[in-house]
């Protein structure tokens, strides 16, 4: 897709303004938050399995080198192939090229990130091979001719009658009296419109979760089983996976899928945890007769020994964006990039650059609810403060007052923001108004606290923050 | 310089050392080596939750209630002898034709399926027009309510993703109490000991020994993506029967 961070103002404003969407955004908001908390409540031990995660990952990062080598010779020992792409142009060559021998006309894909950040469909597409995304979501939105505007839940914007009306529009070839006012309909249309296109297709792109270096074996965690399908039914199976998704150990593996879930999703576990190595064995009945692994870098080792290496241990699970304000407020596309949300904020200007991604790591208030929930313990608004100081020093920015302001006028504007923005202007303004003073006798805020009802703190998190905002208050006003 | 040496490069010079020397160049390079192989050999378990650690009835019992939580279905017999019959009432009960599906897998062949007159059983991989799939789980793990599954010659992974119902008979000795284990098992897939959560001697799996695909499955399929309402029946199965059977 092409880059517009540049621009999230203007996107934000209009976002804001879109009534649909934020009738949308509150699916987010209410759901997925509740449901983590709900799971990670029933397991003591979580915490305990973050610390252990981040230095798992801490470990790997250390260790890169050796264990993509360990890990290629694995996939090699299993009978695949795995290839090196420096750059997302690199890597749209390689995949190309494997579906050119392979004589490809369509090609299935599970969800996949990576192969949005490539913008792999648009080079498949333009070179004649049909690309068609199997995910329920990525499904819709690849009718919509849209991007994700969330990376595990890519069509979280949009509302089951705009679905119904891009299936009439599209599935021309069923009865136009159907019904499909509920999205059990509408979800059964897909499965059986999407049944033909898996059996037919001749390749099938996964992306990958994590990628085991003791045995060289993909991991997909999906819920809906398109994945399995798209790499079981092709004759080719197709790995798009980023250099950082290693992981030392089946082991390893378990320890990290029990934060995975639960910070995605609230369930303990995805339906579907599947491990490929290889292509189908000799005596195997199904199975792909072809196996690739693309390893994308696009700019990762070279966050490697930076402020950024954090970012490296992500493992996509949204929980940074379904806890953040910004998020809520604005939803993914206003972001104008791959990645939306706090992860996205941090990794877009690494990927492509501050200077074509000034605005996002202002796209955050600070008020550290990413962080505090984020399985693998990646300090983001730190990561996100680091690039702004980045920003400010090639003069990039408006003066922080000036935008200290701006930012305030911009919650301060929108009513419906009101919880939200209370909770996070104040770091701001303190941090930006340059004042010492405690919040609640900022003028501003009391001005704005007489004349609306403060609605009643929602939860356990919600109190934590307000308290672990006071530590981070001093902190910030230095 | 191929991408594979430039990627590998940038990633040791990343990781300079305080003496400027590239990682690759240092006395200390030997002693990353000796650790990237020592995690890899060891495969040291990390935190394992308490949730799972229970004594066999309680396990088994666990992994009921969590695989009931994920919308599994669950039966539990005394015997093989009465797989069969079972299967037949599932069909029965949601109106399915006589029909299933499944391996070669020699602990199906323990089922007298020849007693069900009318089942129709066939055999091999799913082209997409059975309605029922069978399969054996490899383990379960009772943390989770999951199965475990593993192709190979008489295991066909297409049974697991194509029917609209997929029936999994569990053997109750083989529920685990945590994931950690079932990779045990799997390292040494005849010593049925290790699920009782000890651990073979040594890690290390050995790639020629990983299975193709290995699908650890919790519940039958599902989507949320349209306004986040989660509902059955995405692309894989609309229902997950498990057959425990606890001789
Ligand atoms: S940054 Fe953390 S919370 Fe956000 S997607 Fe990555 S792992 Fe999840």
């Amino acid at each position: 897709m092409e880059l517009s961070s540049h621009k999230f103002k203007e996107q934000a404003g209009r976002a804001l303004g879109n009534a649909q969407l934020q009738k949308a955004l509150l699916n987010v908001e209410k759901g997925f938050v509740a449901k983590r908390q709900l799971a990670v409540d029933a397991l003591p031990e979580f915490d305990a399995l973050r610390d252990n995660a981040r230095d798992i990952k801490n470990h790997v990062l250390a260790h890169l080198d050796l264990y993509l080598e360990a890990y290629e010779k694995k996939v090699v020992a299993s009978g695949g192939v795995v290839h090196w792409a420096e750059t997302a142009e690199d890597a749209r060559r390689i995949v190309l090229e494997i579906c050119r021998k392979a004589n490809a006309r369509t090609v299935t894909k599970g969800k996949s990130m990576i192969t949005e950040e490539i913008a792999l469909n648009d080079h498949l597409t333009a070179n004649g091979i049909e690309p068609v995304e199997t995910d329920l979501g990525e499904y819709i939105i690849q009718l919509r001719g849209e991007h994700p505007s969330h990376i595990i839940a890519p069509a979280v914007h949009l509302n089951k009658s705009q679905v119904e009306g891009d299936f009439r529009r599209v599935h021309t070839h069923l009865r136009e009296d159907r019904d499909l006012s509920e999205p059990v309909s509408l979800l059964g249309e897909a499965r059986d419109v999407l049944r033909q296109r898996y059996l037919s297709a001749d390749v099938g792109i996964t992306g990958a979760n994590f990628l085991v270096a003791e045995t060289g074996s993909s991991v997909i965690v999906t819920n809906e089983g398109n994945g399995d399908l798209t790499q079981t039914l092709g004759k080719v199976h197709i790995v798009m996976a980023s250099i950082e998704k290693i992981v030392p150990t089946l082991e390893d593996t378990a320890q990290i899928l029990r934060v995975l879930a639960r910070s995605a999703t609230g369930q303990d576990m995805s339906v579907y945890t599947t491990f490929s190595t290889g292509p189908r064995r000799a005596d195997d009945p199904d199975g792909p007769e072809e196996y690739h692994v693309v390893l994308l870098d696009n700019g990762r080792s070279s966050m490697l020994g930076t402020e950024y290496q954090d970012m490296l241990r992500c493992i996509r699970c949204g929980a940074c964006m379904n806890h953040c304000p910004v998020y809520h407020a604005v939803g993914g596309h206003a972001y104008g990039s791959v990645y939306p949300g706090p992860m996205g904020a941090v990794l877009t200007p690494s990927l492509n650059g501050i200077e074509k991604t000034g605005q996002l790591p202002n796209a955050s208030t600070f008020c550290g609810r990413c962080e505090s929930v984020c399985p693998m313990r990646i300090p983001l608004p730190k990561m996100m403060r680091h690039w702004r100081e980045r920003e400010f020093e090639r003069h990039l920015t408006p003066a922080a007052q000036r935008y200290g302001l701006k930012f305030w006028a911009f919650f301060a504007r929108r009513p419906r923001l009101y919880r939200a923005a209370v909770a996070v202007a104040m770091p701001i303004l303190a941090r930006f108004g340059g004042s010492k003073r405690r919040f609640s006798h900022l003028p501003l805020a009391g001005g704005w606290t007489r004349h609306r009802d403060l609605p009643a703190p929602e939860g356990k998190t919600f109190v934590q923050q307000w308290q672990q905002r006071g530590h981070r208050r001093s902190e910030v006003a230095q | 310089m191929s991408a594979r040496e430039a990627i590998l490069r940038r990633i040791r010079s990343a990781t300079l050392g305080p003496d400027g020397r590239s990682a690759g160049e240092r006395a200390g390079d030997e002693q990353r080596k000796a650790g990237v192989r020592a995690r890899l050999e060891t495969a040291p378990r990390g935190v394992i939750p308490a949730r799972g650690q229970l004594p066999r009835a309680e396990r088994v019992a666990l992994f009921e209630e969590m695989a009931s939580a994920a919308s599994a279905t669950i039966a539990r017999l005394s015997s093989y002898e009465e797989v069969a019959a079972e299967v037949s009432n599932y069909l029965r009960e949601r109106n399915l034709p006589a029909a299933i599906r499944m391996g070669e897998d020699g602990r199906l062949a323990r089922v007298p399926w020849a007693r069900e007159k009318t089942l129709d059983v066939r055999k091999g991989p799913s082209e997409g027009t059975d309605l029922v799939g069978v399969s054996h789980a490899f383990a379960a793990i009772a943390e989770t309510g999951s199965v475990v599954l593993h192709s190979g010659a008489d295991n066909p992974t297409t049974l697991n993703f194509l029917p609209e119902h997929h029936v999994v008979i569990v053997d109750a000795d083989a529920i685990a109490g945590d994931m950690e284990s079932v990779w045990s098992a799997l390292r040494n897939e005849t010593d049925r000991e290790n699920l009782a959560g000890g651990r073979s001697a040594g890690g290390g799996q050995d790639a020629a020994k990983m299975p193709r695909t290995v699908n650890v499955i919790t519940g039958p399929s599902r989507s949320g993506d349209i306004e986040q309402t989660i509902l059955l029946g995405a692309h894989g199965p609309r229902a997950l029967h498990l057959i425990i059977v606890d001789t």
